[in-house]
Formats: structure tokens, sequence, C-alpha cells
């Protein structure tokens, strides 16, 4: 059966895994993480690929694709906004901050806006328990995250 | 040309270091980026060489390059050393974080680093552990086992390969140890990893760093690739996390390092004896590891001379939450919770009293101020109901509502939850609506009752600590705050 365009960018972004990285034992949470900074998420697509190539059932590659918080298996948003929701980040008042942001962006915890602007995604701790509450916006950490930041993310992900 | 020091600690970044360290730089300063001094009320912090030694100012602002350079800015605050802050600290883990550049071989090795692992490499084996083992090192990830019999299961262990596994999936809320030392002092970690191989006869080790700590992974991978000439024949890798906060657990997480999903296997056997891929492994904590360093330089004695009862040497405790002098402090095990809290902490951040703070992560008790004289110590915190864990304080201000944070201690636990065993699989959730009821005021007599009946049921039924301590928080806030719960007039409807 002939790739379609998908099958052979996944076949490809594999081969090249496999053949600078695919020789550690217990190789599929890095492939995993290599193919979602590649292609956004893990599309189910993927999976057979995936197992085909390190010798493991769909069933098992599917298994740890939904046990980990961190492997998306639909596309998030442009802009992705992880909210920090643990204690630390509470004791400073993150509970408000967290309903603020849902209104202020205008999607639900977990969700992603109707025009695929923004996702906003829980995170539990960043390690950053002191100047809280805090989050993660497309990779850069940002802190003291009152109404006014708020103002500022939400200008910046749906511009 | 001047010579600036400032933080490339995530937190310091989080801070706005990086628009400061540009600034420098475009004024023509020499930038060394460092570790975090662990003082984050004072961030962006930059320190300028002169004659008398590094002095510091903070916080500044990208604005306030000349001021520093010419020694008028508002927020002068001398040497760090100097600062109260920090003159009582005893920094054995953290004695280079903040100071060097934290890649930099050179200043490594110029600042006492190496020591240990040469001094280890002219011992047997069994010496080295016996040194461990003579210092009265505990493990610091929290459950406090002996470090040097760990080891010494591993090296006892038959098996053609061993491992040394550490367990950087730092994930308690309060705690940033692990990721200050990776970030700042890499090389630290390095060299205690290969210690513990040289120790117990391990070829190959990895570092599991959770995925929310992305300088931390950026670091490591870079330090462990400039020094694996001075580590061979030990080799080393970085794995990411996916954020599961049971791969902390170390059976979970050995499970994730083969590629499986993070849940936790049944124990006997232990991983000392059958770990990694089925092997003899040593899996220690970031801040266990990091100490070993110390103690084969120094000696035993001079770790076990520090501590207080069982607890033998420092601890890098974590100050978190809504504290004033938020940061990182490292003193021997003994100093009392109000000592910290109020003297060190200088209370709220709000300046509001302080009525709560809850210690050793999602898994710690919540304790009041009745209960600041228990001493920093592995077995008074247990008698007490609670733990120290990985030594992060988060620190609640009165506004605090206790039966909403035992609350989320359930919805935490159910959002985490592996899902293997059924106390824990089931009991978060079933725990979530009993709390929900109390606090909507229905039978809150009979559903006290029932909640704790469901706490004993995960602690004595879960095949890990997430299930089994989670209960901590939810008694605690149960025994020391009843005001809380039910009766109380302003109880405020369920979410």
């Amino acid at each position: 059966m002939p790739d379609t365009p998908e099958t052979a960018a996944y076949r490809e972004a594999i081969n090249r895994f496999m053949c600078a990285d695919g020789d550690g034992r217990g190789a599929l949470l890095p492939l995993l993480h290599a193919l979602q900074d590649e292609f956004g998420y893990i599309d189910d697509a993927l999976v057979p690929h995936v197992a085909g190539a390190l010798n493991l059932s769909r069933a098992d590659v599917h298994g740890v694709v939904t046990f980990y918080h961190d492997f998306r298996r639909r596309p998030a948003g442009r802009h992705v906004v992880k909210l920090c929701r643990a204690e630390s980040c509470q004791a400073r008042g993150g509970a408000a901050i967290e309903r603020a942001a849902i209104d202020k962006l205008g999607v639900p915890m977990g969700g992603t806006s109707g025009d695929g602007r923004v996702t906003l995604e829980p995170v539990y701790c960043l390690g950053l328990c002191a100047i809280g509450p805090n989050a993660m916006v497309d990779g850069v950490p940002v802190s003291r995250i009152d109404s006014a930041t708020l103002d500022r993310l939400a200008a910046q992900v749906t511009a | 040309m001047s010579r600036v020091y400032i933080s490339r600690d995530m937190a310091s970044v989080a801070l706005g270091a990086d628009a400061v360290a540009d600034a420098f730089a475009a004024a023509g300063a020499e930038v060394v980026r460092t570790g975090s001094h662990g003082l984050f009320r004072i961030e962006p912090l930059v320190e300028v060489d002169t004659p008398d030694g590094r002095i510091a100012y903070g916080p500044v602002e990208p604005d306030g390059v000349a001021a520093v350079l010419d020694g008028s800015h508002a927020n002068r605050l001398g040497r760090i050393a100097d600062l109260p802050f920090f003159a009582a600290q005893q920094r054995f883990t953290f004695a280079r974080c903040g100071v060097i550049d934290p890649v930099d071989l050179v200043d490594y090795a110029a600042h006492g680093g190496w020591a240990g692992l040469d001094a280890a490499r002219a011992l047997a084996p069994a010496d080295v552990v016996a040194i461990v083992r003579d210092s009265g090192l505990r493990g610091r990830g929290g459950a406090g086992f002996p470090t040097g019999i760990k080891w010494q299961t591993v090296l006892d262990a038959k098996g053609d390969e061993k491992f040394i596994v550490c367990n950087a999936d730092e994930g308690d809320s309060g705690t940033f140890a692990d990721r200050m030392l990776m970030e700042g002092d890499p090389y630290c970690l390095i060299e205690g990893m290969a210690i513990a191989a040289h120790a117990v006869g391990a070829g190959h080790g990895y570092v599991y760093i959770r995925s929310e700590y992305p300088f931390a992974v950026a670091t490591m991978r870079e330090a462990i690739a400039r020094s694996a000439g001075r580590i061979a024949p030990f080799t080393l890798e970085v794995r990411v996390g996916a954020g599961a906060y049971v791969c902390g657990e170390e059976t979970a997480l050995l499970d994730s390092i083969e590629g499986k999903r993070g849940q936790v296997r049944a124990k006997p056997p232990l991983p000392a004896i059958s770990g990694l891929f089925g092997k003899p492994t040593v899996v220690n904590n970031v801040l266990s590891l990091a100490a070993v360093p110390f103690i084969l330089a120094n000696g035993a004695q001079a770790y076990a001379e520090i501590g207080f009862g069982r607890s033998r040497g420092t601890m890098p405790i974590q100050l978190a939450g809504n504290v004033k002098n938020g940061g990182l402090y490292e003193i021997g095990f003994g100093i009392t919770l109000g000592e910290l809290v109020d003297t060190i902490g200088g209370g709220t951040d709000s300046g509001r009293p302080v009525r709560a703070v809850q210690v050793g992560g999602p898994l710690g008790a919540y304790f009041p101020r009745s209960m600041f004289h228990l001493p920093f110590d592995y077995e008074a915190f247990a008698a007490a109901g609670g733990l120290i864990g990985h030594a992060g304080i988060t620190v609640f201000d009165d506004r605090v509502d206790i039966a909403k944070m035992a609350r989320f201690a359930m919805e935490f636990c159910a959002v985490e939850s592996c899902g293997k065993c059924t106390p824990c699989r089931i009991g978060s959730t079933r725990g979530v609506e009993t709390v929900d009821r109390i606090i909507a005021g229905e039978q809150v007599g009979a559903q006290i009752a029932l909640l704790r009946d469901l706490c004993d049921t995960m602690k004595y039924g879960s095949l890990c600590a997430l299930g089994g301590f989670t209960p901590y928080p939810v008694l605690s806030a149960l025994d020391h705050f009843p005001e809380d719960f039910g009766g109380a007039p302003l109880a405020v409807a369920a979410e």
C-alpha cells in the first residue's frame, strides 16, 4: 500500500530517530517526545509505525501515549498556557488567577479555543514555588501572575 | 570592563533575569551566567566583581545598569554571604550554587569540584560505601532510608551490569532544590553519581528529569556531554518524564525509563536487587547523590557531626508559597519549624498572619502554628503525623480554607494515580466526593467518619506513597483545623 504524505513523514521521522538514538533501551518515551516535538501531537495513525519500529504491540504504545499527561492525541492551539494549580501557587492566590485566566482567555481548563489560537492546561508545579502564581507560556516561565499579567498574556496569545 | 554575575536559573529568568543580562551585555559588561543563590525576593540579582569581592544589587531592572555599574543603585546589598538569610546557612551541597558558571569545568574544579570523586577512586568500593554509611546520609527524596545501606545491597548483589538512577522527578509543590542544583551546579550531581557507580560497580546511569523542568534538562545534558571524559568509564544520560507525578515513585520511575506506563511495581523485589531492566540498581534522589561529593572530600565525620538525632548532615530546605523570604535554606537538621517560617522566612509575603504550613509536598501534613516547635527531623515529623518529605515548606496565610486544601489533596491523587491499586485509584475519587459533602454541610459527622475510614484504607492498602500518604494532608487538616469542616458558620459551598 503506498504511503500517504503523512505516513511518509511519520516513517521518515521515526527512521531519523532510530538512526540517531534508537539503539538505547527503553526508547519509547524519547521517541514519543521527539515525534511530539516535530508534529505537535501523537496522531493515532503514528501508533502502528512506532510499534513496528520498536517491536512493540500497538496496545503497548497506545497504553503509554494515553498514560502520560504530556502526550497529546490532538493538535494544541498555536499558543499553550500551562498554569500551575499546585498548593504553593494556591497559597499565593492561584485559584482566583485560574478563574480569571479561564475568563480572559475564553477557554476552559484543559481546552483549546475554537479558533485554535490558545490552549489552557493545568500543570502541577513548575518548581518556582516562592514566586507564584506561575505559568509556562509557549515554553517561557512567567511568575507572580496577577490580573495585569493575564491581560498581557491574553493580548499576546489572541493577537 | 566590569564583570557581573547574573543567574540563569529558571526562577530568575521568570523574574526577568534575561532582560537584565542583555542590558548589561549591551552596556559592555562581561556577563557570567550562574545558578541562583536562592533568595528570590532579591532577584533579578546582579553581582559586580570589585576589589572588595562580589557586591550584590537586587532586585535590578534592565534600566538600572548604569546605577549598578557606578555603585549608586538604591538596592545595593553588599556581599551575599553577609546577608542574614545566607550568613547562618550551612551550605554543604549548595556551596557552589549561585557562585560558579554551572557548566564551566574550570570553575567547578577551582571550587573544590572532583575532590570527592578522586578520593573515592583511590579507595576500594566497600570503603566508599562504608564512608557514606558512616556519614549517616539518608535518602533526601523523602523516605529517609540510609543511603549507605542501599549502596551496600547493590554492591553485594550479583549482576552482569548495574545501574545508577537519579530520581530528578521533583514533582512536589513547594520543592525546587533538585531543580536549582541541576541548573546551578550540575557537575556536583554528576560527581555524586560517578562516586556511586564506583562504590557499587555500575557502568551506566540515568538522570530522570520531569518535563516541567526544561532548563534543568538542557543544563544537565550539556554538563554530561562536557564531563564525559572526567567520569569515564562511567556513562550517563538524561531521560525526560512526560508529566506523571507518580513517576517520582522509584519503581514507577524505573518502568518509565524502560519505556512503559509509569506504574508502581510491588516490592519486593527491591530495586537494589532487581531494578532497572531487572538489574541491581541504586535509585537515589538528586540531593542524596549531590551530598556525596562533600562527604567523600571532607570525610564522614564532617557531615555526621551536623544534625539532630538520627537525621545527620544538612537539609536544603525550601521556603515556598506565601512567604516573604522564599527560597533555598540549607542548614543542619534540628532547626524548628517556627524558626524556619517566622524568623528566616519572615512570615507571609501578604503580611497577614501565618495560619498553616504544609511540609513535604502534596502528600505532607498541614500543621498549625501550635506545632511550630517541631524540630526539622525525620522522626519528629513522623511522630507528629507528618513527614519532612523533600523538605518543602508551603506557607499559607489566614485566608486559606483548609477543607478545600483537603479536597485538593484527594483531587490531585485522583489526577495522578497510576491506577494499579484500588485504594488509590478509586479511593481518591470517593475522597473528593466525601469532602464535597462535608463542605456542603451534608451529614457532616457521618461523612467525616467515612472520610477517616477511607483514609485508613488508603494508608494501609495502597501500593505506594501516592495513595498511602494522601491521607496525611487530609487527616492533619481534620485534626488541626476542625473549624474549616462542616459546622463552621462560614463554610462555603462546594465548587
